[in-house]
């Protein structure tokens, strides 16, 4: 590693298990400020569950979790986000049932003197946002649920980065979209990154990240394969790291590299 | 300018904005767009009005009167004032199947303290064994919710399961308060809470609520106009902000003008005529009922809850969660909180209910609320509240709640005996909400 600086956000040795299966097992994954990292694996790897723990979602068995080189507790998905910490799940994770506006500010609303919900100020703000991320967004007024995929993509991206995150997970975030989605979507974690935003992606398909992350990390059953700067590896000395867990000479092993004969 | 130039006006303007899209529309169509009317709410007024006018017909006339309509409102109500709560509990995918038991044991305890325990502090008819009284069911119905709701939230027993139990704990808990005797008469004041000839606010006040309603129609087009003008949101055509503050205010001034057609039955009007030392006028006296203090309270209750489920965090939250749980979870809801507080919530209205239901009945019974549960998760179902959760109004509840009490007022009034009258609604329920998904299905 040639940086010196603190990294933003430093797991290390987190394991986690559900009835006996370990999910996580003895993991670490760093970023840093204005860096792109791959989390690959494949389905089931553990990467969205090491990523949940940071997000929230689950609580870790071991392991712990420095934010700006300080240890942090991060219990329920209201701490995360004091920590700057946002989430674009996989599953989008938006409440179908109510407008784009609400789903913005869900848990966050904002509200009037008389604390009644301000809904013509979020609906206000939801369009500023909404109008830099996807310009042609005009249903403002439907349940998210009338909503397409890359609609609903943008809605969970705008509320991501409506509150300031300073850390950014999105586990897929390209699986639901077309290939017009996509790049926008790849335009948007640049513009992010130039920001100073530290960005985890999280994906088991290698085509949709390599170009956009500075780093990779690998994971397989739920251990760290290794890391390596994209610039000193190809696609396929990743993808032999994703399947057969073999490391390439520029990369740095991790707990679950294939043993050399 | 005319209304006709406005609406042309509009219309020009529309046409120019989004023409491709507005070509295709009919006339139907763009005038639900343009006044933002909730069809479904409009399908489910139509019902009821084809039941009305049904049975106004098959009753010869017996149905639409001020009379039966009154009452139709004062009988409704108690039931009304719980389907808004349930609204809420089935909206987060719960169910309450304790609410007639809960409303039997607030009504139990409400009598026991203003019938016994009181009058030997304070003297019988003292002023505020009434509120003293109400305010101790309120608790006690807020205490039970909040046992409810925790079991819920935090043992993760499932709804059904613990309202179930509680609909056989809440009514032997009513029967052991007096061990199963009937506590009757009621406070005097209290008694006000049921409707009757007592319990009416007379025909001025009534005019008064009317015109204060009226007032608050205007105030809130007027505002919701210069909040959206605020932002530079699309406003609604002029006409159809004219369309629905006339229609809001013919209603309210309307249902006022049926209740203060209502009079007074003519011994009780004589009597009071004699008690004050009035001369008895050729054709009678005619003293107005006024809106009933019961139906009052209930259309406060459902104005409070619109609020609660429309305007506050809370309700906001109420619906996350019923749309998706686990999303709201991860947006940082107090997702548990949430459960607790409904169904507390929930043991407010029962005692709310019980209140009415006690003053009206002059008496706290054993049996009271039986089946109630049922009427109320009916109410809420029929008003298109939706098992699958997220989906609800409360205004839909409440004319859910009016729809059922219709139906068993309208065979009352034809003589249909109580076996058939529950084989219909029955029917009735499963029928609306089988039209309900049929609508649902074609909307998508």
């Amino acid at each position: 590693m040639t940086e010196q600086r603190t990294p933003l956000v430093e797991m290390k040795n987190i394991s986690i298990s559900f009835g006996g299966i370990h999910a996580v097992d003895n993991a670490s994954v760093d970023l840093y400020p204005g860096e792109v990292v791959a989390l690959l694996g494949h389905n089931g790897a553990g990467k969205s569950t090491l990523i949940k723990i940071l997000s929230g979602a689950y609580r870790r068995d071991a392991g712990e979790i420095l934010i700006n080189g300080e240890p942090a507790e991060i219990g329920n998905p209201r701490d995360a986000k004091k920590y700057g910490i946002e989430t674009i799940y996989q599953t989008l994770a938006v409440a179908d049932n109510v407008d784009a506006a609400a789903n913005l500010y869900l848990g966050r609303e904002l509200r009037t003197p008389w604390g009644t919900l301000d809904d013509v100020a979020m609906e206000a703000k939801a369009r500023e946002v909404m109008g830099r991320l996807n310009p042609n967004f005009q249903r403002f007024k439907e349940p998210v649920k009338a909503l397409s995929g890359g609609q609903r993509q943008s809605v969970a991206i705008a509320r991501a980065i409506l509150f300031d995150a300073r850390i950014l997970i999105m586990d897929e975030p390209t699986a639901a979209l077309g290939p017009q989605e996509t790049a926008q979507v790849g335009e948007l974690i640049k513009q992010l990154k130039r920001e100073g935003i530290g960005i985890f992606l999280i994906s088991h398909d290698i085509h949709d990240v390599f170009d956009l992350a500075d780093r990779v990390s690998v994971m397989k059953n739920g251990q760290v394969v290794g890391h390596a700067r994209t610039e000193d590896v190809t696609k396929d000395e990743v993808l032999g790291m994703i399947i057969m867990g073999k490391v390439p000479p520029k990369a740095i092993p991790g707990p679950g590299a294939m043993q050399m004969a | 300018m005319s209304m006709a130039d406005i609406t042309q006006a509009n219309q020009t303007q529309g046409t120019q904005t989004s023409r491709a899209r507005k070509a295709n529309e009919n006339l139907v169509k763009r005038f639900f767009r343009a006044t933002e009317i909730d069809t479904r709410l409009l399908g489910m007024v139509g019902a009821l009005i084809i039941i009305w006018l049904g049975f106004q017909v098959m009753t010869g006339g017996l149905f639409l009167t001020p009379r039966n309509l009154w009452n139709l409102t004062v009988q409704t109500s108690s039931v009304a004032v719980m389907a808004t709560g349930m609204v809420l509990v089935i909206v987060t995918r719960n169910i309450d199947l304790s609410v007639g038991s809960v409303l039997g044991f607030c009504g139990m305890i409400m009598g026991v303290l203003q019938a016994q325990v009181l009058p030997q502090y304070l003297g019988l008819g003292h002023p505020a064994i009434w509120a003293i009284t109400l305010a101790c069911g309120i608790a006690v119905g807020a205490a039970i919710g909040a046992l409810h709701g925790s079991i819920i939230a935090f043992l993760n027993v499932p709804s059904f399961i613990v309202t179930l139990g509680g609909l056989l704990v809440w009514r032997g808990a009513t029967w052991f308060v007096t061990s199963g005797q009937t506590v009757a008469p009621m406070d005097t004041t209290f008694r006000l809470m049921g409707g009757g000839t007592q319990g009416s606010i007379g025909a001025t006040a009534s005019w008064v609520v009317g015109v204060l309603a009226c007032i608050a129609i205007i105030g809130a087009v007027l505002n919701s106009r210069r909040q959206r003008k605020r932002f530079g949101f699309p406003l609604r055509p002029v006409w159809a902000e004219y369309f629905l503050t006339i229609l809001g205010c013919a209603l309210v001034l309307g249902a006022v003008s049926v209740a203060n057609h209502y009079y007074w039955p003519i011994n009780i009007a004589r009597r009071y005529a004699d008690a004050n030392s009035i001369a008895w006028p050729d054709g009678g006296l005619q003293i107005p009922h006024g809106i009933a203090v019961p139906v009052l309270v209930a259309i406060v209750v459902g104005i409070v809850m619109t609020f609660i489920a429309t305007r506050l965090r809370f309700g906001r939250y109420v619906f996350a969660l019923g749309g998706n749980p686990e999303a709201a979870e991860l947006a940082g809801i107090k997702t548990r909180w949430v459960t607790v507080k409904i169904f507390m919530l929930m043991g407010v209205l029962c005692a709310i209910a019980a209140a009415i239901s006690t003053a009206r009945l002059n008496a706290a019974t054993n049996a009271q609320g039986e089946l109630d549960e049922l009427y109320t998760i009916a109410a809420a179902v029929i008003g298109g509240t939706s098992l699958a959760g997220g989906v609800g109004t409360i205004a839909g509840a409440m004319i859910g709640a009016l729809v059922m009490q219709s139906l068993q007022s309208g065979m009352v009034l034809l003589g249909i005996d109580t076996p058939f009258q529950r084989i219909v609604v029955g029917v009735v329920l499963v029928t609306a909400v089988w039209l309900d998904t049929v609508y649902r299905a074609r909307a998508k």
